[in-house]
C-alpha cells in the first residue's frame, strides 16, 4: 500500500474555485434543461447569476486580497492565487457567455411562445407602450432618480455595491460656447421600484420590460441642458470579504457595524457594461473604477438576471412553473399529546422540505409558555426576516425562562438583519451571545431544559440546516428530536463551552469542530480500512455540501486504495479526483441539483456490518473543519437510522437529477436507457405525501370504527 | 418525592467548577451539568501570598454566573468550598467577604484532610469498583495543582493519609522562576519528587504491599486520556509507555498527540513524574482512574447529610482506623485506649439528655480517647502539650482543621487544668462548650483507668438525683482510682452539675468525695 505522501500530490486534487464554477454551470445546465418547465429555467438561471455575484464578492475578492498581499502558497491544487484568478477569468467569461446564450436563445423566444413579450429594448415599444412608460417614467420614477453629472466642479460619484447604473455621454445643448467637449453623467436604477415593468397587454399578450430601459428612453429629462449622446446600463461588484481582526476588535458588534458602512468603499472587482456600450463611455468607467480588461463583461443582454426570480413571481403561467410543494405533516406529531411527549416516546428524524418544519418552530413555541421548561439554549445562524423561533424565544424570556441565544454575526451578507434582531432579544431579556472569537458558530442545535416529576429532562434538536423557516421549504436538510440523556448532557456541555467555560470532561455521544471532529471523521475512514483489512467490507457514502478538506481526501485516497468502496454525494465544491489509478478507483461522486436546494450531511460508516450513521452541520472544508463550531450527532434508533440509509440509497439511484462526476473532471448525467427513472426529491415528496394520506386514512378508520381496535400492519 | 437538585461549587486552585446534581432516591446522584472555567488563583497565592484583586474580580464575575446557573435549574441547595489557594492565602478572609457581597454566595475553606475526605467519599461512592479494589493494597494517589495527597487502605479501612506540597501547578510555579534549560528542570523536578516520595515511603509505607493506585484529581484525567483514554484501568506498563513518550514532545505537541487542552498541559509533565515515582516506590501495577470530582464529594456529602442517600461504607470507621494508626505510631498503651474508648462512649451515651451533642462530637470523643496518651512519645512530663502538637500537625482524614482544634484540645486538658482564659483566646464559644464538655467526660474516664489494669471493664452509667453512677463489676482494689477520681469529678461536675460517683457492683459503695 502506498505510504502517506504519495497521496499528497498536487495533481490529485481540483482547484476549489474552478470546482464552484462547474458546480454553478450544472445550476445553469438546469436552465437549459427542455424537460424543466420554462418558468422554473427561468428560475435557475437567476440563481446562477445570484450565485456569481455571491461568488465575486467573497471568493474572487479573497484571491485579490491574497494577490495584494503577495501571498504565493500554491492551493492543493498547486495553483498561485494570480493563477487561480486567470483561470476562473476565463471560467466566468464562458459562463457569462453561456447564461446570456440560453438567455437569448432559448428562453427570451420560448416567453414569446408562451405568451409573454419581453421587451431586451426600449427602441422596440410601439407607441401606445411607449406613452405608458413615459408616463411610467413622469410619475414614479421621475421622483427617485438622483442623476449625477460629472465635471470640473463635480467628482465621480460613489457607486455603490451590486447597484444597477445607467451611464451616460452628455454634450452641452447651447453648441457655441463649449467646442465638443463630453461630459459622463450617470445615473442609479432605483432599487425601491420594481425591476419589471409590465405594460398594458395588447390583445391578449402579455409584455414588459426592465426599468432601465425605461430610464435609458427617458433619459434627456434627466439632464434638460444636454444632449444626450448614449446611455448604457452598467454594474460593479467590489470586494466585499469581511476579515476582521478580532483580536483587535474591542467589541465585535461595532466593528461589524462599521465595516458594513465600509464595504461601499471596497476595490472594484468587476464590471458588467451592455456590450453595445460606446467605447468612450467604457473608458470613462474603466478609468474612473480602475479596472483591467480581464474583469470587465460585456453583457449581451440584461444585467444582474437575478431580475428573473421576480419574472418566476408573476402572476399566471402556473402551468409553467412546479406547483409549489405543501411540506407535509410528521407523523410522529399528528396526534394531541404536546411535543414533549411525543419526543418521550422515542427520536424523532425530520426531513425537510418533504416534512414541515413547524415542529421546530412548534418545540421553541411550546418551550416558550410551558410551565415546566427552565430554559432554552438556542444557537442562531441565519434566521428569516420575520422569525417566529426570535419571537418565539423573546416571549420565554418574558415568561421568566432562561434564555440564552448564540448569534453569529459573521453569517455572510446577512449581519445587518442579524443585528437587528439580536438586540430585539436582548431587549426581551434573553441572554445573547455574539460568536465567538475567531470561529464562527455554525451548528444548529436547540436545547430546552425542563423539571418535571421524575427529575429534570432535557430536549435535543439538533440539525443540519438553520433555524430558518423560509429556507426549511426551500433547502434539503435532517434533524432529530430526543430527549436521550447522555445527549442532553452533551447539549448542555456544547452550551457551556459555547459561553466560554472548559470543555467537558468527556463527551457523550456529540461530536464538535473544530477541536474533534476532523479527528474524528479520520478515524472512521480509517477504521473502515481496518475492516477492510480483516476482511470485511468496507463502505462509506457521505453526502455533503461541499468536500475540500486534504487531510479528509487523503484519507478517502488511502481508503479507496485499501479497497473502501465510497460514495460522495457532494453538491457543490469537489476537490477530490475520481478514477485515478491505485488512488480513488473506489470513489464515486455524484451532485444532484434539483428543485429543493441540496443541504443535508449525513455519514455512513459501514462498520463491519454494525453500520453507524452522523448528521450534522458540517461540510468537509478546511472552513467547517477547523474555522467553525461545528457539531456532528449520531442517529442511533434504527429506525431512525434506515431514514436517513433510506435518503443516502434513493440518492445514490437518482438518475434524473443527479450528474457523475468522470476521471476528466467533468460531470455527466448517467445514460437513463432502460432504467427506471428516480428523481430523488420527487420521490421523497411522493413518499412524504403518502406518509401523511396513510395516517389520515388511518385516523379516519379509527375515528369510524370507534370502538375496534385496528391492529397496524407491517410497513411495506 | 421529586428530584433534588444541588450545586457543588469548587473554588480550586487552578479552576473553578459549577456541577449541578440531581439526587433521587430511584436514580441516585446524576450528573446533570458541569462548567469549568480555568482561573489560576493558586498563581498568586503560591506566588505572593495573596490573591490579588483583579483574580478576586474575575472569581467573583464567574461566580455571579454560576449563580445564574443555580437559578436557572432552581436548584434546593448549594455548597461552595474553596481548597489550598484560598486556604493558603494571607488575605482568605478578605476575599471570602468580597465574593460573600458581592455574588451572596458563602465559600468555605475546606481543609486540606476534609477535601480529600470529600474526595474519598465520592470514590467510595462508586461502590462495586472501590470495594472491589481495596481487597487488596490499596493508595489514592490525588495529584492536585497545590498538593498531593497519598491514602494507603489496609483491608478495606483507611489507615493513613499524608499530604505533600508536590502539587503540579506548585511544581511548575516553582520551575517557572528558574533558569535552566527545559532538561535541566526536569530534572530539578525529578529531585524534588524523588525526595519527598523517598521520605513518605521510609515513613508511612514501610513494607506495605501497594498493588492498586486510585488516581485522582485534575492530572490523572488527561494521565487517562494519554494512556489509553477509553479505559478507566491502566497497567503499570501502559502508564511507564505513555510518560516516556511525553519526554520527548513539547507542550503543543503533547496537547495535539494527548487531547489535552492547552491551558492544561503545563501541568501534566510535573503530574505524570510524581505518578511515576510513586509507582516506582509502591511497585503498584494496576492504576485505576475513577474520574471523580470534588464536586462529586461535595454532592455525596450533602446528600448524606440530608438522608437523601445511604452509603454502605462506614466512613466514620475510616476516621478511626486512621486515629488508631496515628496512636499506634506513638505507641499508645492499646489497652488502656480500648478501654477508655468504651468508657467515654458510654459515659457520653449515659448523660445525653446533659450535653445535647451530637454523634459528630461523639466521633471526636472517641478520637480523643485514641490519641489521648500520644504526647508521652515525646515526654513524660508534658504529655498533654506534646500532644496538643502532635495532634495539630498531624491529619486526620475527613477531621476539618476546627474538630482537629477540639481534639487536640481536649487530649491537652486531659492532664492540665482546664484553662478557660487560654482558651478564650484562639476558640469560639461554641468550641470552648464542646471543648470543656468532651474534656470533662474524657478525664472522669481516664480516671477510671489509672492503674491501666482496665479494672472498670464493664461499666453502667445511671444517673440519678445530680449524680452520675459509673457501676462496675471488677472485684479489684480501685483505691488508685477512687483517689484520682475526686478532682477530675470536680471539674465535670462543674460543666455538667452532675456529680460523678464510682461503684462497684458487689459491695461497698465507695463516694469518691
Amino acid at each position: 500500500m502506498p505510504d502517506d505522501r504519495e497521496f499528497q500530490k498536487y495533481e490529485y486534487f481540483q482547484n476549489r474555485e474552478l470546482s464552484w464554477l462547474q458546480f454553478n454551470t450544472r445550476v445553469l445546465e438546469e436552465a437549459k434543461d427542455k424537460t424543466n418547465l420554462l418558468f422554473e429555467r427561468l428560475k435557475f438561471l437567476s440563481i446562477t447569476a445570484s450565485n456569481l455575484d455571491e461568488f465575486v464578492m467573497v471568493r474572487v475578492a479573497s484571491l485579490k486580497d491574497m494577490v495584494h498581499a503577495g501571498y504565493t502558497k500554491r492551493d492543493i491544487a498547486g495553483m498561485t492565487a494570480e493563477e487561480q484568478l486567470e483561470r476562473i477569468g476565463e471560467g466566468m467569461h464562458r459562463l457569462v457567455d453561456s447564461q446570456y446564450s440560453a438567455w437569448n436563445r432559448s428562453l427570451l423566444p420560448l416567453l414569446k411562445k408562451e405568451g409573454l413579450v419581453f421587451i431586451p429594448h426600449h427602441e422596440l415599444l410601439d407607441e401606445k407602450q411607449a406613452a405608458f412608460v413615459d408616463e411610467y417614467f413622469e410619475t414614479s420614477v421621475y421622483p427617485v432618480v438622483t442623476p449625477m453629472a460629472v465635471d470640473s466642479s463635480r467628482p465621480f460619484p460613489l457607486i455603490r455595491n451590486k447597484t444597477l447604473n445607467i451611464a451616460a455621454l452628455l454634450k452641452k445643448k447651447k453648441g457655441k460656447e463649449g467646442k465638443s467637449v463630453l461630459d459622463f453623467a450617470t445615473v442609479q436604477v432605483p432599487a425601491v421600484l420594481p425591476r419589471i415593468v409590465e405594460l398594458p397587454p395588447k390583445d391578449g399578450v402579455r409584455s414588459v420590460i426592465l426599468l432601465e430601459e425605461i430610464i435609458e428612453r427617458n433619459i434627456s429629462k434627466l439632464f434638460l441642458n444636454y444632449d444626450i449622446v448614449c446611455a448604457h446600463p452598467y454594474r460593479i461588484m467590489r470586494n466585499a470579504d469581511l476579515t476582521i481582526d478580532e483580536e483587535e476588535a474591542e467589541d465585535l458588534l461595532k466593528e461589524i457595524e462599521r465595516k458594513l458602512k465600509r464595504r461601499q468603499w471596497g476595490e472594484v472587482i468587476r464590471l458588467e457594461a451592455e456590450d453595445s456600450m460606446d467605447k468612450r463611455l467604457l473608458k470613462i468607467l474603466k478609468k474612473e473604477f480602475a479596472v483591467k480588461d480581464e474583469v470587465v463583461y460585456a453583457i449581451n443582454g440584461p444585467l444582474d438576471l437575478t431580475f428573473l426570480m421576480k419574472l418566476y413571481g408573476m402572476d399566471g403561467f402556473d402551468h409553467l412553473k412546479l406547483k409549489k410543494w405543501v411540506p407535509q405533516p410528521v407523523p410522529e406529531f399528528a396526534n394531541e399529546d404536546d411535543i414533549f411527549t411525543n419526543i418521550k416516546k422515542g427520536d424523532i428524524f425530520l426531513h425537510h422540505p418533504y416534512q414541515s418544519f413547524d415542529p421546530v418552530v412548534e418545540f421553541v413555541k411550546q418551550a416558550a409558555s410551558d410551565p415546566q421548561v427552565l430554559a432554552i439554549k438556542q444557537t442562531l445562524y441565519r434566521v428569516s426576516g420575520n422569525s417566529p423561533i426570535v419571537a418565539a424565544l423573546a416571549k420565554a424570556a418574558e415568561n421568566g425562562k432562561q434564555v440564552s441565544v448564540l448569534v453569529e454575526l459573521k453569517a455572510r451578507f446577512d449581519e445587518e438583519n442579524n443585528i437587528i434582531w439580536a438586540k430585539k432579544l436582548e431587549q426581551a431579556g434573553c441572554h445573547v451571545i455574539y460568536g465567538l472569537l475567531g470561529l464562527k458558530t455554525h451548528c444548529k442545535i436547540c436545547l430546552v431544559v425542563r423539571r418535571e416529576e421524575e427529575g429534570i429532562c432535557r430536549y435535543v434538536h439538533m440539525a443540519t440546516g438553520n433555524y430558518n423557516d423560509s429556507t426549511a421549504k426551500l433547502y434539503t436538510d435532517t434533524g432529530i428530536m430526543t430527549c436521550d440523556e447522555a445527549i442532553g448532557e452533551d447539549a448542555s456541555a456544547v452550551f457551556n463551552m459555547l459561553s466560554g467555560y472548559s470543555e467537558p470532561l468527556v463527551w457523550n455521544k456529540l461530536i464538535l469542530a473544530p477541536l474533534w471532529l476532523k479527528n474524528k471523521f479520520v478515524s472512521l475512514i480509517e477504521r473502515e480500512i481496518k475492516f477492510v483489512k480483516q476482511g470485511y467490507e468496507g463502505r462509506i457514502i457521505a453526502k455533503m455540501n461541499s468536500l475540500c478538506d486534504p487531510v479528509i481526501i487523503q484519507a478517502l485516497y488511502k481508503a479507496s486504495a485499501a479497497g473502501v468502496k465510497i460514495d460522495l454525494i457532494v453538491r457543490g465544491i469537489c476537490c477530490l479526483k475520481v478514477g485515478i489509478e491505485g488512488i480513488s478507483e473506489n470513489i464515486s461522486v455524484r451532485s444532484i441539483v434539483g428543485t429543493f436546494l441540496e443541504h443535508s450531511r449525513i455519514f455512513y460508516f459501514e462498520n463491519g456490518g454494525d453500520y453507524e450513521i452522523y448528521m450534522g452541520s458540517a461540510d468537509w472544508m478546511p472552513r467547517n473543519l477547523d474555522r467553525r463550531v461545528e457539531l456532528v450527532f449520531p442517529v442511533e434508533v434504527q429506525e431512525n437510522k434506515e431514514k436517513a440509509l433510506h435518503i443516502l440509497e434513493t440518492e445514490l439511484a437518482d438518475n434524473v437529477k443527479a450528474r457523475l462526476l468522470l476521471p476528466n473532471d467533468t460531470y455527466e448525467k448517467q445514460d437513463k436507457r432502460g432504467k427506471v427513472l428516480v428523481d430523488s426529491q420527487q420521490q421523497f415528496c411522493d413518499e412524504a405525501v403518502k406518509a401523511a394520506k396513510a395516517l389520515k386514512k388511518e385516523k379516519k378508520a379509527a375515528e369510524a370504527a370507534g370502538r375496534v381496535f385496528i391492529p397496524r400492519e407491517s410497513p411495506e | 418525592m421529586a428530584a433534588t437538585l444541588f450545586a457543588a461549587i469548587d473554588v480550586g486552585s487552578y479552576e473553578l467548577e459549577l456541577t449541578i446534581y440531581e439526587i433521587s432516591p430511584k436514580k441516585g446522584i446524576v450528573q446533570l451539568d458541569r462548567m469549568r472555567k480555568v482561573i489560576g488563583l493558586g498563581r498568586d497565592t503560591y506566588d505572593r501570598g495573596i490573591i490579588s484583586y483583579d483574580r478576586v474580580d474575575e472569581m467573583c464575575k464567574l461566580l455571579l454566573r454560576f449563580k445564574g446557573v443555580m437559578t436557572e435549574y432552581q436548584v434546593d441547595g448549594y455548597k461552595a468550598y474553596g481548597t489550598s489557594a484560598i486556604r493558603e492565602a494571607e488575605n482568605r478572609d478578605v476575599v471570602l467577604d468580597q465574593i460573600k457581597v458581592r455574588t451572596g454566595i458563602v465559600v468555605d475553606i475546606l481543609s486540606n484532610s476534609e477535601q480529600r475526605f470529600l474526595c474519598y467519599k465520592a470514590i467510595a461512592a462508586k461502590e462495586n469498583e472501590f470495594n472491589n479494589m481495596i481487597q487488596k493494597g490499596t493508595a489514592i494517589a490525588e495529584v492536585g495543582s497545590g498538593s498531593m495527597q497519598i491514602s494507603l487502605f489496609d483491608k478495606d479501612a483507611l489507615v493513613t493519609t499524608q499530604n505533600l506540597k508536590l502539587g503540579a501547578l506548585r511544581i511548575h510555579q516553582i520551575l517557572a522562576g528558574m533558569g535552566g534549560t527545559e532538561k535541566e528542570k526536569k530534572q530539578l523536578i525529578q529531585e524534588l519528587i524523588d525526595n519527598d516520595i523517598q521520605t513518605f515511603k521510609k515513613l508511612f509505607l514501610k513494607d506495605r504491599e501497594v498493588k492498586n493506585i486510585i488516581a485522582t484529581g485534575v492530572c490523572a484525567l488527561y494521565l487517562g486520556r494519554g494512556a489509553h483514554a477509553d479505559k478507566q484501568k491502566i497497567t503499570a506498563e501502559e502508564f511507564q509507555e505513555f510518560y516516556e513518550s511525553l519526554r520527548d514532545l513539547n507542550e503543543d505537541q503533547v496537547s495535539q498527540k494527548y487531547d489535552i487542552p492547552s491551558e492544561f498541559v503545563s501541568l501534566i509533565v510535573p503530574g505524570a513524574m510524581v505518578y511515576r515515582k510513586l509507582i516506582e516506590v509502591t511497585g503498584a501495577e494496576m492504576i485505576w482512574l475513577p474520574g471523580v470530582r470534588l464536586g462529586d464529594g461535595i454532592v455525596a456529602e450533602y446528600a448524606e447529610q440530608k438522608k437523601l442517600i445511604r452509603f454502605t461504607h462506614d466512613f466514620s470507621q475510616d476516621i478511626l482506623v486512621a486515629a488508631r494508626n496515628i496512636a499506634k505510631r506513638y505507641m499508645s498503651n492499646k489497652n488502656h485506649s480500648a478501654i477508655l474508648e468504651k468508657n467515654v462512649l458510654a459515659i457520653f451515651d449515659g448523660v445525653k439528655k446533659y450535653h445535647g451533642l451530637g454523634k459528630r462530637e461523639r466521633l471526636l470523643l472517641q478520637i480523643c480517647a485514641i490519641l489521648h496518651d500520644c504526647g508521652k512519645y515525646i515526654s513524660i512530663r508534658t504529655p498533654g502539650e506534646c500532644a496538643y502538637n502532635i495532634i495539630m500537625s498531624t491529619e486526620i482524614i475527613g477531621i476539618s482543621h476546627r474538630e482537629r482544634e477540639i481534639i487536640a484540645n481536649v487530649v491537652k486538658y486531659n492532664t492540665m487544668e482546664f484553662d478557660y482564659t487560654a482558651a478564650s483566646y484562639t476558640l469560639t464559644k461554641e468550641m470552648r462548650i464542646i471543648i470543656a464538655k468532651l474534656t470533662a467526660i474524657l478525664k472522669v474516664a481516664n480516671a477510671m483507668d489509672r492503674s491501666h489494669k482496665q479494672k472498670f471493664k464493664n461499666v453502667r452509667v445511671s444517673v440519678k438525683d445530680q449524680q452520675m453512677f459509673l457501676t462496675t463489676d471488677s472485684d479489684e482494689n480501685i483505691m488508685l482510682e477512687e483517689s484520682q477520681f475526686r478532682q477530675k469529678a470536680d471539674f465535670f461536675e462543674e460543666v455538667y452539675g452532675i456529680r460523678p460517683v464510682l461503684k462497684k457492683k458487689k459491695g461497698i459503695e465507695s463516694h469518691a468525695r
